[in-house]
């Protein structure tokens, strides 16, 4: 949560000031948050008026009212001693939060003063923190506080502020990251060439950015401190002169049989209190999060306006004579969209159709955001969460995925479609081996023995390109390169022997010259196993490299569509002539009659394409 | 991986050292006059200064420290002041039952919390928010007063369980079993709440990694993916929590304890403390700091296991 809010935009003074207020009034409307601040007001008011509440002295005995049911003249009645309960509650109220905001005010000093220095200056101080930390932490706190008790003695003040001590790492570790974070940060560094003295950075810039999270951890602490403080006075070692929850609870306790009404107004107190506490801290935490943007939402896609699937057809080339291959795959008229939280669907996919016949390369290629990936996957039915196929069918081999049960589809996965993904380092388990992670699917869809399948993995791992297949086998993936795990996630794609495979941008994550030989690779394979694959691609040199046929995708939509020589020979819609005036430069770059001075801006452009492409 | 195991045992004998040093150091720094404490102010100075001398307290500090440590080295923490008993003995009779009632509650914390926390994050909606509230009370309400308020339903009014007692694990498991189950309860829903809270939230972070896309597009179905692959990567973060909560637990554990009249360490830790015992509060110090070094290497070893990377050859 922390982290959210200081990577959020460099906070200019007073652009947190207006985000800070807007945070108040949030919170004001948040529901949960508005209870808990009335709840939390309403105490802290008990709290402070007790002496004028009080209908008597807390401590004053009377042995008349000795468990003395309620009256009019003891609301709650009377405790083991006698005692007035009502008065007592309204100033054990006070002197509980007291105690557990004191301990919090120890903590926050500790923590954020220790922090503030370990996180700007690092060094040393940074690594006596550490250690001090770890020795406080050795320990549970109770027992410290037990420790402590047996040398300051009952004093509810002393034992609280060794517990703010105890508490204090949560907030040495709030502001500790908070500060790396942002002092390396470009206004930072700014405010240091302006010649701003270091205190004014620290104050302006750095405690503006960790003073939600300071108030959220205070809260959720302030609750461990009433209990830690309530459950000493329970255990009878508290100061006796003080009338507390803890105080009260053990006296309740300890007459449970006689009067078990006692113990209610005590826990109720307690259990109120925290609640409100925690769902305070929650709520703020809520805010906060809104406050700096819904993290990682559904990226890709653009919002389309119109919700229905659109009407216009795209360009379409003659196809090739003679080409009498059968169709595998048919998308027709697919709608994929997002379910929202506020319940309306933000279309991704606005009707896209396209056909892969057995055997063939085809090229699915747009831009980034032009809805590509969302089309390869809903083919896979592994759109995520909230993603789903709106309209339209998906028919692969007579049989319409887009209605096939969850259980059918994984029949179907990886036995008769599989998928090479995009950025191979991500697309790994990274706690189980390279070898497992081959050898399970196929002892799952195939029926074969491990022992099998760890052939054919081997087999697959030389067949993919990869030296040292039994090396490779037992790796884990944070021991291969980029190009190695590709090969390998290509290795799984074929190693269930499917007929389609759905490449979604195989290479764009590698180096260029990995990028030819993983591209190599795919054609062998795919002369070799006479499979189908459908490829997604942002470049148009993939396409002519692999592809027979080409769609090309812009906003949801194919544009324009047909065999990738009519298209290469006649590009109609104007997103195909642009897509392909990059290429064609990058080509001229490579010619030998071009121009230096053409050379140099080429250069220049392929570059960016290259960084765009990442 | 006995190599790793030798070092953080040295880091924690370290770490103990520490520790204990500055218990000691404070504990006998802080104290006033020892004997008057012990005698009471009816006793004359003489015998106060008897008793100061009877228990080496004339002796310096740092001497005394010294001699402290190499005795404790030997596995020899003193006798206790007011019952005479060795510490040792007064501890390791009483570790068993805490440590019982701990590892039970950490073993049920680590059952229930990722089965809620796998729930949520799986079937979200009603679930989700029903595990979130159950979560906010859990962690918001301290666990004596859940125990409280057990002992009150369950033991009192509906009388299913004993209030109070203890019967040894090596005596009876059903008979154990019977009076530790309200406290586990008591002292679980905290943690349970936390641990949940964890693991929902990296079950959820889990599934949306591009690995777990890939697993499915090979045909595995989405349980096999989440019961293999995505609760072991999702189980390093929630085994350091679960850290955390033990040693919690070891603290709440002696509260709880007092709760249900159960023979553990809480009454000892709960009188030393009261009367300044002080070989006695060492000797806790010292055993609860043990146990927690312990528990931090184990889990390390655990987390070495589910996660490849913090593997240590």
């Amino acid at each position: 949560m922390s982290e959210s809010a200081m990577t959020s935009n460099p906070p200019v003074a007073a652009e947190v000031r207006a985000a800070r207020s807007h945070l108040a009034r949030r919170m004001l409307k948040n529901p949960t948050g508005l209870a808990a601040i009335i709840v939390l007001a309403l105490i802290i008011l008990l709290a402070i008026l007790a002496d004028v509440l009080a209908p008597m002295d807390p401590s004053v005995a009377n042995i008349n009212d000795v468990l003395a049911p309620p009256s009019a003249l003891h609301p709650l009645g009377g405790d083991s001693a006698g005692r007035d309960v009502l008065s007592r509650l309204l100033f054990a109220t006070r002197f509980s939060i007291a105690g557990a905001l004191w301990a919090v005010l120890i903590a926050a000093v500790i923590g954020v003063t220790s922090g503030l220095i370990a996180g700007y200056y690092q060094k040393w101080f940074e690594t006596v923190s550490v250690w001090i930390i770890s020795v406080i932490q050795a320990l549970p706190g109770i027992v410290v506080l037990l420790a402590a008790r047996a040398v300051v003695g009952p004093s509810l003040w002393l034992i609280m502020a060794v517990f703010g001590l105890i508490l204090s790492p949560a907030f040495y570790r709030l502001t500790y990251t908070a500060v790396v974070g942002v002092r390396n940060e470009l206004f930072v560094d700014a405010a240091r060439v302006a010649g701003v003295g270091d205190v004014s950075i620290i104050g302006r810039h750095i405690l503006s950015v960790v003073r939600a999270p300071i108030i959220i951890q205070a809260a959720l602490l302030a609750g461990i401190g009433i209990a830690v403080q309530a459950g000493l006075d329970f255990l009878g070692l508290g100061d006796a002169k003080l009338v507390t929850w803890g105080q009260m609870l053990s006296d309740a306790f300890s007459r449970m049989y006689q009067a078990p009404t006692l113990l209610i107004w005590p826990s109720l107190a307690m259990a109120l209190t925290s609640v409100a506490l925690v769902l305070f801290g929650n709520a703020l935490r809520d805010e906060l999060e809104r406050a700096a943007g819904k993290p990682k939402r559904r990226r890709r896609g653009v919002a389309a306006v119109a919700p229905k699937v659109a009407t216009e057809k795209p360009v379409t080339h003659a196809e090739a004579q003679g080409d009498a291959r059968s169709t595998l795959l048919e998308v027709k008229d697919l709608v994929v969209g997002y379910d929202q939280p506020d319940g309306s669907l933000k279309q991704v996919v606005n009707g896209v159709s396209l056909m892969v016949r057995k055997g063939e390369v085809h090229g699915l290629i747009g831009e980034s955001g032009s809805g590509k990936t969302q089309t390869a996957w809903s083919i896979l039915r592994l759109l995520p969460a909230g993603g789903r196929i709106v309209a339209g069918s998906v028919v692969f081999d007579g049989k319409d995925l887009a209605g096939l049960s969850e259980r059918d589809m994984v029949k179907l996965r990886g036995r008769r479609i599989s998928y090479i993904p995009q950025e191979p380092m991500s697309n790994l388990d990274p706690s189980f081996t390279i070898g497992s992670q081959l050898v399970e699917p196929m002892v799952v869809t195939l029926g074969i023995s491990k022992a099998e399948a760890k052939q054919r993995a081997l087999d697959l791992l030389g067949r993919v390109g990869l030296p040292d297949p039994q090396k490779t086998f037992s790796s884990y993936p944070h021991e291969v390169s980029g190009g190695q795990a590709q090969r390998v996630l290509i290795a799984g794609a074929v190693s269930c022997e499917a007929d389609l495979i759905i490449a979604d941008e195989p290479t764009t994550a590698l180096d260029v010259t990995v990028q030819a030989e993983i591209l190599e690779l795919l054609r062998d394979l795919q002369n070799d196993l006479g499979v189908s694959i459908l490829i997604v691609t942002h470049n148009f040199g993939v396409v002519a490299d692999l592809c027979d046929r080409v769609s090309v995708m812009q906003n949801g939509l194919i544009v324009e569509t047909g065999p990738a020589r009519a298209i290469f020979a006649d590009p109609q819609h104007p997103y195909t002539k642009a897509l392909f005036e990059a290429i064609l430069e990058d080509g001229a770059a490579r010619g030998p009659l071009a121009h230096s001075a053409d050379r140099n801006t080429v250069t220049v452009r392929s570059t960016v394409t290259e960084k765009s492409a990442r | 991986m006995l190599r790793f195991i030798l070092r953080r045992l040295l880091a924690g004998v370290i770490l103990l050292l520490v520790v204990s040093s500055v218990a000691y150091l404070l504990l006998y720094l802080g104290a006033g006059d020892i004997g008057r404490q012990i005698l009471g102010v009816t006793a004359t100075q003489e015998a106060v200064d008897a008793k100061n001398t009877a228990l080496g307290l004339d002796q310096p500090l740092i001497p005394r420290f010294l001699g402290w440590l190499g005795a404790a080295f030997t596995g020899n923490f003193g006798t206790s002041w007011f019952t005479s008993q060795p510490v040792v003995a007064a501890i390791t009779s009483r570790l068993a039952v805490t440590l019982s009632l701990v590892i039970g509650t950490t073993i049920i914390t680590a059952v229930v919390g990722t089965a809620l926390g796998v729930w949520a994050a799986r079937k979200r909606g009603a679930a989700d928010r029903l595990v979130q509230i159950v979560s906010v009370l859990g962690f918001a309400i301290p666990g004596f007063l859940i125990a409280i308020f057990l002992v009150n339903v369950f033991a009192l009014n509906l009388k299913l369980f004993k209030p109070t007692g203890f019967v040894q694990l090596s005596v009876s498991f059903p008979g154990w079993l019977s009076t530790v189950t309200l406290p586990i309860i008591a002292l679980s829903i905290g943690a349970i709440a936390s641990i949940a809270a964890q693991v929902r939230g990296s079950v959820i972070d889990t599934m949306r990694q591009d690995w777990v896309r890939t697993l499915r597009s090979r045909g595995l179905s989405e349980n096999r993916v989440l019961y293999r692959h995505v609760l072991r990567n999702a189980g390093g973060p929630a085994l350091a929590v679960l850290a955390v909560q033990f040693v919690g637990l070891l603290g709440g554990a002696i509260i709880v304890e007092q709760i249900f009249a159960i023979p553990g360490l809480g009454p000892i830790a709960t009188n030393s403390t009261a009367q300044g015992d002080i070989p006695l509060v060492m000797g806790l110090v010292v055993v609860t700091a043990a146990i927690v070094v312990v528990v931090n290497i184990v889990i390390e070893i655990l987390h070495g296991f589910l996660n490849p990377k913090a593997r240590i050859s």
